[in-house]
C-alpha cells in the first residue's frame, strides 16, 4: 500500500475493544488475545483496515475485543464469510479466529477449501481438545480415550490433526504456537507477511475442562525436551541444543538423535527448509512422547492467492467491453414489432 | 405469457379466441436434442411474431438408459397469433422420437391431434423397453388421432450420407429432421436456424452442413407430403403486440438480468455465491459471464458457503446474491437468520422444485412458501416476493435488490422450475424508466455518535464498510443491544430488538393489490401467485366470457402482503387459491385476515391446466 503520510504507530492498547472480556479466569485465550494485540502494531496494521471474522465457541467471541472491524458469524462458516469479505474488497486484513470444533468438525469442509483455494488472510486455530462453550464434550482434537460428558467411558475415535489437516488441504503456510508462549507473536508475524492462507494452530489451554492437556510439552519441567521450535535455515535442534532430528534414510522417517558438544552436523541433523512439504509433513506428525512437538514457521511457500486470481480474471473478462445494461437486455435474436 | 406486452384483440373478449393457436410436443430420447429441438423453435417462433409459452419437462438423469419411459424428454410449446398465458392444456401434434415418447405423451394429445413418429425407433427391442405389446403404430390402437409415421431415422441417414459421418453421429442430425419438418409446417423461417447451427458448429464446418442438410430434407419432406397424408402447413398470424423490441427469455434469463440491473440501480457492484442445483444452477451460469457489469460469481463448496460469502460480501460493502432450489435454501436456513440478525442487504433466490428432500428435482412445485415466510429458528421476519413469469423475473429481481439494500434485509425471491426454464417473449424495457435507488453507506460518524444499529425511518440501520476510518464496530449472530450492536442478551433488550426486526420487515412499503382481471369485489376471487399466473388468468377470462362474476388476483409480494389485500379479499363472497403445492399461500391468508379461502391443489410436478382451474372456478359459483 502507498500511503502518502507516516502513520503513527500503534500500540497494543490501540487495539482494544471497550468490550469487557468473558472468558473464563485463566483461561489461554486472554495470553493470546494480547499476543494478537502486541503483534498489530508490529506489523503495521491500521484498525479500520482490520476484520477479524469468527464462527461460534469460546475463541469465536475474539472479534469483540479487538478494536478493528469484526464478523461473529455462525458455526463453522467463518471461512465462507471471510471468503466473500475478501472476494469483495482484497485490500482488507483479514483474520479467522477458530477453534477445534469450529474449523474441523462443523466447519471442516469450509476449512479444507479456504486452505485449498489460498485466500489471503490468517487463520488462527485455537486448539484446546475440548468444546468449552457447550460445556467440555470431546472435540475432533480429543486424544482417544477422553473422559467427557458425552463420552463417559471414553472417546474412541481417533483425533484430527490440524496442522497435517492443513498440509493436506494445499496449505501454503502452516505453523504452530502456544497460548501463553512469547514466541507465539513471531509465527503470528510470519503468518501475518505468508501473502496466502497463513494457518496457525494454537495450543490453547481450557482451564475449566481440559485443564493441562498439553502439560507433557507445555509444564516448565517439560518445555525445553518436548518442544522443537523450528527455524528457516537452522538445524531442527530441541533440549537446549542436545537433542536434533535427523533422517533415518531406510525407513524415510525422523529420528531424534543425541548432539554432543554442539556437533549438530556430525549427528547428521536435518536444516529446517520452511518451502519442504514432505519435511512440513514429517513435522506435524511426528508422534508425540518420542518425539518433540514441533512449533514455530514448519511450512512457508507462498502461491498465487485465490482472491487475486479472481480479480485478475474479473479484469480480463471484462477488457475492453463497456457495461451497458440495455445492450445486454436487447442481447441475441430479436425481433420489432413496428 | 406476455400479458404486458400483448394486446388483447376485441374478439378475444367474446368467447374462445378465434384467432389461431397450436400447441407442439416434441418428445424424444434423454439423448435425442428435444430441449435443443424444442428451443431452436421457439425461437423461430418468437422471430415469426406469435405470442408462445413453453414448458420444458424433462427427467433428472442426465442420459436415461436409451429408449426408456422414464428417460423420455419433452419439450412444449403454446403459440398464436393471441394472447398466450400457458404451455398449453392439450398438445394438438405430438412428435414422437421412440415408443417410450409416444407412451409417456399420448394421454395428453388432443383427441384428433397428429402424432409424427420416427417408425425407425419402432424396433422390437424399443418396443418392449417402453412396455409395448404390440407395435401401436401397426395396431390399429392409434385411430382416435392423425398418425404420420415416417422412417426419420432413414431419412436423416440419406440426407447426411454425403458429409461421411459415422452412423452414430449421423443419427444425431435427426432432431434437426424434424425441426426442418416443424418449421415448414408452420411457415417458418429456416435462415435464422441455419445461421445459429453455423456458428455453433464453426469449429467443425462438416456437422453444420450435415445438420443444415437435415434441417433442409425434412423441410423438403413437409413440402412433398403435403400432397397425401394428414399433414397440412399451417400459418399462424403474428400476435398483435405492443410496438417495440422483443427476444425471447427463460426465467433464468431474467433473473440474473434483473439482478444486474438492480445492482446498477443501487450503484453496488454485485457478488453472486452460488452452489449446483437444479433448477438454479442456471442463474450462476449465466451471471458468471458478466464481469464487465461488476459482477462477482463464486462457487462455492456447498450451499452454506455459498450463502455465507455472500453475507460476507455484503458486509464488505457490495450486494451479496445466492440462489439455489429448496434442498439447498434449507441447509442456508441458519445463515438468512445470520443476514437477518445482522441485517445486512441479501438477495436469495430459490427456484423451487418438487419436494421434499431431493423430491423431483426437474419438475415444478411451489411448496416453499411456508419455508420462505416462516422456515427459520426464532422469530426471523424476512420479506418474501414470487415472480409470475419468465418476463416478470426481471422486475421482481429489481424489486428485490430495492428491498434488500433500502430495508438492510434479506430478501427471498420464489421463482420455480417451470418459470426458470420456460421462455416466453420479452418486450426489452427501458432501462432508464426504472427508479434508481443508490445505496449511501455511512462514511462519517454522526454529530450524536456512531450507532451500528441506529434505525432511520424506515427501521434499517447504517450499512458501514470496513475500511472506514473512525466508524469501527463489531456484528455478529448474538442478539445485540439496541443502538450500540454490542452483546446484550438482557429481557428487556431481546424483546424490543424481536419487536424491531419484525416491525422493519411489516413496516416495508409494497404497491397496493390490484386485481388482474374483473371486480374488485364480487363473488369470486381466484387468489394466486407465482407460475400459475397463466392457467388462472385463462381460466378466469374464458369464465368471465361465459359470464361469470369472477376476479383474478395474482400476489407477488407474499412477505408482507400489500396493505390493501385483506380489505380486498374481504369484498369477494368467495375465494379460491390454486397452488402447486397443498395449500400454503390458503393458510398464510387465512391466518393473516381470517378469510375463509379454498384451496385447489395440485403436486404431480406438472403445471396445471387452464381446464382445471375453469373447473374449480364452476364448482366454487355452483
Amino acid at each position: 500500500m502507498n500511503e502518502m503520510t507516516t502513520i503513527a504507530k500503534s500500540t497494543p492498547k490501540d487495539w482494544e475493544s471497550d468490550q469487557e472480556v468473558r472468558w473464563c479466569p485463566g483461561c489461554g485465550d486472554y495470553a493470546i488475545l494480547k499476543a494478537v494485540q502486541r503483534t498489530m502494531p508490529e506489523i503495521g496494521a491500521r484498525p479500520e483496515n482490520t476484520v477479524f471474522v469468527s464462527g461460534i465457541g469460546c475463541s469465536s467471541r475474539f472479534p469483540y475485543y479487538m478494536e478493528t472491524y469484526g464478523f461473529h458469524t455462525i458455526h463453522g462458516r467463518a471461512p465462507a464469510v471471510a471468503t466473500g469479505v475478501k472476494l469483495a474488497n482484497p485490500e482488507l486484513d483479514v483474520w479467522i479466529i477458530t477453534g477445534d470444533g469450529d474449523a474441523l468438525s462443523i466447519g471442516g469442509n469450509h476449512t479444507m477449501h479456504l486452505i485449498r483455494r489460498n485466500l489471503d488472510c490468517q487463520v488462527l486455530l485455537f486448539n484446546n481438545e475440548i468444546y468449552g462453550l457447550t460445556k467440555g464434550q470431546y472435540s475432533p482434537t480429543s486424544r482417544v480415550g477422553t473422559q467427557s460428558p458425552s463420552t463417559p467411558f471414553g472417546s474412541v475415535d481417533r483425533p484430527a490433526n490440524p496442522c497435517a489437516f492443513a498440509l493436506g488441504s494445499g496449505a501454503r503456510f502452516v505453523g504452530r504456537g502456544i497460548d501463553v508462549h512469547k514466541n507465539l507473536p513471531t509465527v503470528l508475524k510470519a503468518a501475518y507477511a505468508h501473502k496466502g492462507t497463513g494457518f496457525v494452530e494454537i495450543f490453547q489451554n481450557c482451564i475449566v475442562y481440559n485443564d493441562d492437556v498439553f502439560a507433557p510439552f507445555t509444564a516448565k519441567p517439560n518445555a525445553a525436551p518436548n518442544q522443537l521450535w523450528v527455524e528457516h535455515g537452522k538445524p531442527l535442534l530441541f533440549d537446549n541444543g542436545t537433542k536434533g532430528l535427523a533422517m533415518d534414510t531406510d525407513r524415510l522417517v525422523l529420528k531424534v538423535v543425541e548432539v554432543t558438544d554442539g556437533d549438530w552436523q556430525g549427528a547428521s541433523v536435518i536444516v529446517h527448509d520452511q518451502t519442504n512439504r514432505g519435511l512440513a509433513h514429517m513435522l506435524v506428525e511426528m508422534p508425540t512422547g518420542a518425539f518433540p512437538v514441533a512449533l514455530g514457521v514448519i511450512f512457508d511457500d507462498p502461491a498465487p492467492t485465490f482472491e487475486s486470481a479472481v480479480v485478475a480474471q474479473n479484469a480480463r473478462a471484462s477488457e475492453g467491453k463497456v457495461a451497458n445494461l440495455q445492450k445486454l437486455l436487447g442481447k441475441g435474436q430479436t425481433w420489432t414489432v413496428e | 405469457m406476455a400479458t404486458a406486452v400483448h394486446q388483447l384483440p376485441p374478439e378475444e373478449t367474446s368467447d374462445r379466441p378465434p384467432a389461431e393457436s397450436v400447441v407442439v410436443r416434441f418428445a424424444g430420447d434423454s439423448g435425442d436434442g428435444m430441449q435443443l429441438t424444442g428451443g431452436q423453435f421457439t425461437l423461430s417462433t418468437a422471430l415469426a411474431g406469435n405470442d408462445l409459452a413453453t414448458f420444458p419437462d424433462f427427467p433428472a438423469e442426465i442420459r436415461a438408459p436409451q429408449g426408456t419411459l422414464f428417460g423420455v424428454s419433452a419439450f412444449q410449446i403454446n403459440f398464436g397469433s393471441s394472447e398466450i398465458d400457458t404451455a398449453g392444456d392439450e398438445p394438438d401434434v405430438l412428435v414422437a422420437m421412440n415408443p417410450a415418447a409416444l407412451k409417456t405423451n399420448l394421454g395428453s394429445l388432443k383427441k384428433g391431434g397428429l402424432i409424427i413418429a420416427d417408425e425407425g425407433e419402432f424396433s422390437e427391442r424399443n418396443l418392449a423397453k417402453a412396455k409395448y405389446d404390440a407395435n401401436p403404430l401397426e395396431d390399429g390402437s392409434l385411430a382416435p388421432w392423425q398418425l404420420m409415421k415416417l422412417n426419420i431415422s432413414q431419412l436423416t441417414l440419406d440426407a447426411v450420407k454425403p458429409f461421411g459421418l459415422g452412423n452414430k453421429e449421423a443419427l444425431r442430425c435427426k432432431n434437426m429432421w424434424t425441426l426442418g419438418l416443424a418449421l415448414w409446417m408452420f411457415d417458418r423461417d429456416r435462415q435464422p436456424l441455419i445461421d445459429w447451427l453455423k456458428a455453433k458448429f464453426a469449429k467443425a464446418p462438416e456437422l453444420a452442413d450435415a445438420n443444415i442438410a437435415a434441417l433442409n430434407a425434412g423441410h423438403a419432406y413437409g413440402e412433398t407430403a403435403e400432397l397425401a397424408g394428414p399433414m397440412k402447413q399451417h400459418h399462424v398470424p403474428a400476435a398483435p403486440a405492443e410496438p417495440g423490441l422483443y427476444r425471447t427469455i427463460t426465467g433464468a434469463e431474467s433473473i440474473s438480468l434483473g439482478l444486474v440491473a438492480g445492482a446498477q440501480l443501487a450503484s453496488l457492484p454485485m457478488f453472486f455465491g452460488g452452489y449446483p442445483i437444479t433448477p438454479a444452477s442456471a442463474i450462476l451460469h449465466h451471471l458468471s459471464r458478466l464481469k464487465e457489469f461488476g459482477v462477482t460469481t463464486f462457487q462455492a463448496e456447498d450451499e452454506i458457503a455459498a450463502i455465507a460469502s455472500a453475507i460476507g460480501a455484503s458486509y464488505a460493502g457490495q450486494l451479496g446474491v445466492t440462489s439455489s432450489s429448496g434442498p439447498g435454501i434449507a441447509l442456508k436456513g441458519e445463515a438468512i437468520g445470520l443476514a437477518i440478525m445482522t441485517e445486512l442487504p441479501l438477495v436469495v433466490v430459490n427456484s423451487q422444485r418438487g419436494g421434499p428432500s431431493t423430491g423431483l428435482p426437474t419438475k415444478t412445485e411451489q411448496s416453499d412458501l411456508y419455508q420462505a415466510v416462516y422456515g427459520r429458528n426464532g422469530d426471523a421476519p424476512m420479506p418474501v416476493i414470487a415472480a409470475r413469469s419468465a418476463a416478470d423475473c426481471f422486475d421482481v429481481a429489481i424489486e428485490a435488490c430495492r428491498i434488500a439494500t433500502q430495508y438492510m434485509t434479506p430478501v427471498m425471491l420464489l421463482t420455480d422450475g417451470y418459470i426458470a426454464n420456460a421462455a416466453e417473449p420479452w418486450k426489452v424495457p427501458d432501462t432508464s424508466a426504472y427508479e434508481p435507488f443508490p445505496v449511501k453507506f455511512l462514511e462519517e460518524a454522526p454529530a450524536t455518535g456512531f450507532l451500528a444499529y441506529a434505525r432511520d425511518e424506515k427501521g434499517a440501520r447504517p450499512w458501514v464498510k470496513p475500511g472506514t476510518p473512525g466508524l469501527l464496530h463489531r456484528i455478529g449472530g448474538i442478539e445485540k443491544a439496541a443502538g450500540t450492536g454490542n452483546i446484550d442478551y438482557s429481557p428487556a433488550n431481546h424483546q424490543l430488538m424481536t419487536e424491531a426486526r419484525r416491525d422493519k420487515v411489516a413496516g416495508i412499503k409494497v404497491p397496493d393489490q390490484q386485481v388482474e382481471v374483473g371486480e374488485t369485489s364480487g363473488k369470486l376471487a381466484v387468489v394466486g401467485w407465482g407460475s400459475t399466473f397463466g392457467p388462472i388468468h385463462q381460466a378466469v377470462r374464458r369464465a368471465r366470457r361465459r359470464g361469470l362474476d369472477v376476479a383474478h388476483i395474482h400476489l407477488r409480494h407474499i412477505w408482507p402482503m400489500p396493505a390493501n389485500l385483506g380489505t380486498l379479499l374481504k369484498g369477494y363472497e368467495r375465494i379460491l387459491v390454486p397452488e402447486m403445492n397443498t395449500g400454503q399461500l390458503k393458510t398464510v391468508l387465512r391466518d393473516q385476515y381470517l378469510v375463509d379461502a379454498k384451496p385447489l391443489n395440485k403436486v404431480s410436478g406438472q403445471p396445471f391446466r387452464i381446464a382445471e382451474i375453469e373447473a374449480a372456478i364452476d364448482q366454487a359459483l355452483a
